[in-house]
């Protein structure tokens, strides 16, 4: 028994992403169409010669079909799978470990959401059949995360107000990547009273507290490591994956306290423990982590090691997250700035990775980390909410170990 | 005929101040108060709640909690039509599978209807009285009635439950006018003249009255507690002015505060002249609705050591009268308000309900046989200890919980926004995410001490969600 992970066995080659938002003017499979294209491009392959396919996405299709058909796929393996909000880490997830099994040569995992067809507000899907007598289809995403926030408050000392500041200057913060982000869905900074006054949606989270709702596709192909330089000269190498999948039981047991995932912590240690890290703090160039909303990004500082327990808003309030701190966080502008079109995202968190490690980001947000000689990039993708999640966390780096 | 073996009325938390009616039409309302049920509530929930408090009651051997052998449901607004509505009061009070529930809708006489068959039935049996009473936008009917439901459990022959009342005469009248009518989906009622049934109600009245004093060997002279009950306002006034009991024994018809609950009405009087009388007294109700009918009972010794947990007195001095006239014509439907921006409410769907009526009626979790642990819903596989199949069924409507963490839903679709949703701890162990109810948004605190309360949450294309809710402890004390 045990979690070995596939270190440095394979690498990705190309990667593409459309901007995200309000695609009036796009279907699921034009988006579907553009980040394919993208990556085969940015790996020199023909969309053709890539030998499998694993399509992630949580309600804009079902089937290979769903990406078979936009990309005339002849007769290829394709996998349509979800994972709640992981749904696009969890493709990238599977076409890696198919390629380090020896099965394929290549792979390809993409992922789309087309969220803006409903005409709802949030990020609205279909329950199952059922009795209507768990709680569950009753409430919405922000009033479940919103429960963090005074779990948080209560437990660490923290004045309801000051921990307002805080979360406000992760949305502020994340905005103000955003900015700097072309493919964003919100470019524009954002001041802090603005974000704090905004409209209350649930418990103390305003709506500048919640992701983007928006359409948009990403797209990863990934080879043998040592394939690897025939396609690019700078790939990444995976170092980690992990997923776990909660016992769903933080809703019903009472020492469950709302201040923690741990499902992402249980992920984090496993990935860490597979990529060889011990302080993810000063190892990492940048990290892409799950802010559906802020209060979450703040709890994730801890579950991921970034800061200790209880000091992640002191963390939050001296810049350590910022783009020019220790250790920037969501430097492509997060869920929140970039948006959130569910089956993309955890792509999405990758391709920042991809172009900041390969020094590909727009100059003004490229990191003084990368710059520094770090060369590993972490990402977190949660499905769920508190007390039941799916937590996954990946780590790529540029140089591939001995 | 077995005798009464305990009772409880529910009256809802939320009082409309009729001299709201007046501040929005400019005319109309009028003083005092009537009770009025939540936006969740409905004739069936408030029968849940209602038999939930006769049954707390219930002592002596025989008295466990399946006791009762037939359930008669009276109202005059059924939650559903074809579909029997006294299954879900059933499966909710968790009665004996092999128990009959059977529903005497449509019409306010039903309610002493059912009194009288749970009365006369040779085994246990339970009549739940409930309605809700309103009308079109300043009538009357909207500024008098009341909403509120009783429930009183008979014992049958040879029970051995203490009896707290017993039946000691009892008359009848029926006669066909049109009183009072409505056709079925109608939001209101027609009247004919007032004084046209005030005069036909008389005779009848009278008949029934004198019939059940007769058949019991009393004269008025010996009556203690007069309860004239009807939605005829003229012909109760007459009834109890002609019938000659002693002038003190006339009782409150409570129209001040609560308003008349119709169907129930009978049935919250009779329950809140139990909460005060004395041994060895009797008790004459009156109910007239389409004909007449009269009950005369006797007190016994037990009544004072059996009363129902909470007083119709106290419920009624409970209630909160910040409603206002706006909110209550939305709860009605007097008022369509605009839904959040969000996918129609999913319905409820027969199998697993079905499948999982226990838990969703009955709020009955499991208990892990093992490790002790319980599971809300019920688990097979045990949360702590991962046992496989060792559970035992575990009740928890009656028992009082602690609200652990709560947030304020906006975006929620909910008949009455904001949502309150609360985690709670139950006493001894156990927890839930639910929503609260019966509160408004600042009352909702960690620390909250809460009772389960059973809800109409929703209705989706046409199929009513029923399940439980916390609500704050207000009991005194």
């Amino acid at each position: 028994m045990g979690s070995h992970g596939i270190r440095d066995k394979v690498a990705i080659v190309g990667m593409g992403c459309t901007p995200f938002g309000e695609h009036w003017d796009k279907s699921a499979d034009d988006l579907l169409v553009d980040s394919a294209a993208a990556a085969a491009a940015t790996a020199g392959t023909a969309l053709d010669d890539i030998d499998a396919f694993w399509l992630g996405t949580m309600g804009s299709g079902v089937s290979g079909l769903t990406l078979s058909k936009p990309l005339r796929l002849a007769d290829k393996p394709v996998t349509r799978l979800e994972n709640m909000c992981a749904t696009g880490s969890e493709a990238l997830r599977n076409a890696c470990y198919a390629v380090a099994s020896g099965a394929y040569d290549s792979a390809m995992a993409i992922g789309v959401e087309k969220l803006k067809d409903s005409g709802f507000s949030g990020l609205a899907g279909s329950n199952p059949p059922n009795a209507g007598d768990d709680g569950k289809a009753d409430t919405t995403a922000p009033a479940n995360f919103s429960l963090l926030a005074p779990a948080y408050a209560q437990k660490y000392g923290v004045d309801p107000a000051e921990l307002k500041d805080v979360l406000t200057r992760i949305a502020w913060k994340n905005h103000l990547n955003g900015a700097k982000n072309p493919r964003a869905q919100f470019r524009r900074e954002v001041p802090k009273e603005t974000i704090k006054n905004s409209p209350l949606i649930a418990g103390m989270l305003g709506i500048f507290d919640c992701s983007g709702v928006s359409d948009g596709s990403a797209a990863a192909i990934v080879v043998r490591a040592e394939d690897a330089h025939k396609y690019t000269d700078k790939p990444l190498y995976v170092k980690a994956l992990s997923l776990v999948s909660g016992p769903a039981d933080g809703l019903s047991r009472a020492d469950y306290d709302f201040t923690t995932f741990p499902e992402v912590v249980a992920s984090a240690q496993d990935a860490y423990q597979q990529a060889g890290i011990t302080n993810p703090r000063v190892e990492l160039a940048l990290a892409e982590v799950h802010d559906c909303f802020t209060p979450t990004e703040l709890v994730l500082m801890e579950d991921l090691g970034f800061a200790e327990r209880g000091q992640g808003w002191k963390d939050v309030l001296s810049g350590t997250f910022d783009l020019d701190g220790e250790l920037p966080v969501n430097p492509d502008g997060g869920l929140k700035a970039f948006g959130h079109p569910i089956g993309a995202s955890g792509l999405r968190m990758m391709f920042e990775a991809w172009l900041q490690l390969r020094g590909e980001a727009p100059e003004r947000r490229r990191l003084g980390t990368v710059g520094g000689g770090r060369s590993l990039a972490l990402t977190h993708n949660l499905g769920g909410g508190p007390g039941e999640c799916v937590s996954f966390v990946s780590v790529v780096g540029t140089q591939r170990s001995a | 005929m077995g005798g009464l073996v305990s009772y409880g009325a529910y009256i809802p938390y939320y009082r409309l101040e009729r001299g709201r009616i007046a501040g929005v039409l400019g005319s109309g309302g009028g003083r005092g108060t009537r009770a009025v049920a939540g936006y969740d509530e409905d004739t069936t929930s408030m029968a849940v709640e209602a038999g939930r408090a006769a049954l707390a009651g219930l002592t002596g051997h025989g008295a466990e909690r399946g006791a009762p052998r037939q359930l008669f449901f009276a109202t005059s607004v059924p939650a559903y039509a074809d579909k029997t509505n006294a299954t879900a009061v059933h499966a909710a009070l968790r009665l004996s599978a092999d128990a009959l529930a059977v529903d005497m809708a449509g019409a306010v006489r039903s309610g002493v209807g059912a009194l009288i068959a749970a009365a006369q039935s040779p085994v246990p049996a339970m009549a739940v009285l409930s309605d809700i009473r309103t009308g079109l936008p300043g009538s009357t009917d909207e500024r008098d009635g009341g909403d509120g439901a009783a429930a009183f459990m008979f014992g049958g022959e040879g029970d051995t439950m203490p009896v707290l009342a017993e039946i000691v005469g009892q008359g009848s009248a029926t006669a066909e006018f049109l009183d009072r009518w409505r056709t079925p989906g109608a939001t209101s009622s027609r009247v004919w003249e007032e004084r046209f049934g005030e005069q036909v109600y008389g005779p009848l009245a009278d008949a029934a009255i004198a019939d059940a004093l007769k058949r019991a060997g009393l004269t008025p002279s010996q009556v203690g507690h007069l309860i004239v009950a009807g939605l005829h306002a003229r012909a109760v006034s007459r009834t109890l002015r002609a019938t000659g009991t002693p002038t003190e024994a006339a009782a409150d018809n409570l129209v001040a505060s609560i308003g008349n609950a119709g169907t129930a009405q009978a049935g919250i009087l009779l329950a809140d002249v139990l909460d005060r009388a004395g041994p060895d007294e009797i008790v004459l109700l009156v109910v007239l609705a389409d004909g007449a009918t009269a009950l005369a009972l006797r007190t016994t010794k037990a009544l004072a050591a059996h009363r129902q947990p909470q007083p119709v007195a106290a419920q009624i001095a409970a209630g909160n009268s910040a409603l206002e006239y706006a909110t209550f014509l939305s709860w009605r439907g007097f008022l369509d308000r605009e839904p959040p921006r969000r996918p129609d409410p999913e319905p409820v769907a027969a199998p697993p309900a079905q499948r999982r009526a226990d838990w969703k009626f009955g709020l009955v979790a499991s208990k892990c046989t093992q490790c002790g642990t319980r599971s809300l819903p019920p688990d097979r596989v045990c949360k702590r200890c991962h046992a496989v199949d060792e559970m035992a069924p575990e009740p928890l409507a009656d028992v009082p919980a602690t609200v652990t963490t709560y947030t304020v839903d906006r975006l929620a679709y909910t008949p009455s926004p904001p949502m309150l949703m609360v985690v709670i701890d139950f006493d001894g162990g156990g927890r839930m995410r639910c929503q609260l109810t019966d509160a408004a948004e600042d009352e909702v605190r960690a620390g909250l001490r809460v009772e389960m309360t059973f809800r109409r949450l929703i209705t989706a294309a046409g199929v009513h969600n029923y399940f439980w809710k916390a609500r704050p402890v207000r009991r005194e004390g």
